[in-house]
């Protein structure tokens, strides 16, 4: 069946992720052009996400100084939440910037 | 009401003498002393770059305190702060109830583990040479795509 659940190798088939086109074909998604993205507070059981911790914050917060969207990191709805409160208070004093340009 | 905890981070005038510095915290914990409060941590950042500038300066002096107090107590520094010249940006964050969210989030996952492992058969915690925690076969971080903090 063209729509049977799909089992990729890691089996789980939790649909969850990014999809790449051809996935249903090969079967194989990994080695691919994406990976399922995974929350990196979750995954590394960051518990607070604490506006002085310019070291994590700064890898969320591109070039532009905006804050990273969640379909890029992956981060989940959350953390993402916590995310932007932390950084929403970086940039009040001035560790990190509104915009540049 | 004395059970609350805040941080407070002002950030001087990236020339403000070391003397200034201290009568800056002096004065700070002048008012936490006459509000009742209790000076837990004091933390100075020193000489940092700022993100952007604030006037014509491009550098400030951070100094963190963390302060047991009342929401009244806060008001105060908040208000006294706000007329203070010499000073560029200050912020007051409570930080009581996210510790504590924090530590609670912790215990439940320590405990969970500790009920897995024991359901399984194994002792609470981790043994020394246990090998490596077992990787979830989906969760591959070898994609090409740089993860955020490059």
């Amino acid at each position: 069946m063209a729509f049977a659940k799909k089992t990729g190798p890691g089996g789980k088939g939790r649909g969850r992720g990014a999809k790449a086109a051809g996935d249903k074909k090969d079967g194989q998604r990994r080695g691919m052009f994406r990976r399922r993205k995974v929350c990196k507070f979750c995954a590394e059981r960051i518990d607070d996400i604490n506006y002085k911790d310019m070291r994590m914050l700064s890898g969320f917060v591109p070039e532009r100084g905006k804050v990273l969207p969640r379909r890029i990191s992956g981060t989940c709805a959350l953390h993402q939440r916590k995310l932007r409160t932390a950084i929403m208070r970086a940039r009040q004093i001035a560790l990190l910037p509104y915009v540049t340009d | 009401m004395n059970d609350r905890k805040y941080e407070l981070v002002y950030v001087m005038k990236p020339e403000a003498t070391e003397a200034e510095v201290a009568e800056m915290q002096a004065q700070v914990e002048a008012i936490i002393a006459r509000l009742g409060g209790a000076l837990e941590k004091t933390d100075v950042w020193g000489r940092r770059k700022l993100a952007y500038d604030i006037g014509n300066h491009k550098e400030g002096f951070y100094v963190l305190h963390v302060i047991a107090g009342s929401g009244e107590l806060m008001k105060e520094i908040d208000r006294r702060l706000r007329n203070t010249e010499g000073l560029l940006r200050h912020l007051v964050v409570r930080i009581d109830e996210s510790d504590r969210k924090a530590e609670r989030s912790k215990t439940i996952r320590v405990e969970d583990s500790r009920r897995r492992r024991v359901a399984r058969g194994l002792p609470p915690d981790r043994q020394p040479g246990e090998g490596p925690q077992q990787a979830d076969g989906d969760d591959d971080d070898r994609d090409g795509y740089e993860s955020p903090e490059a």
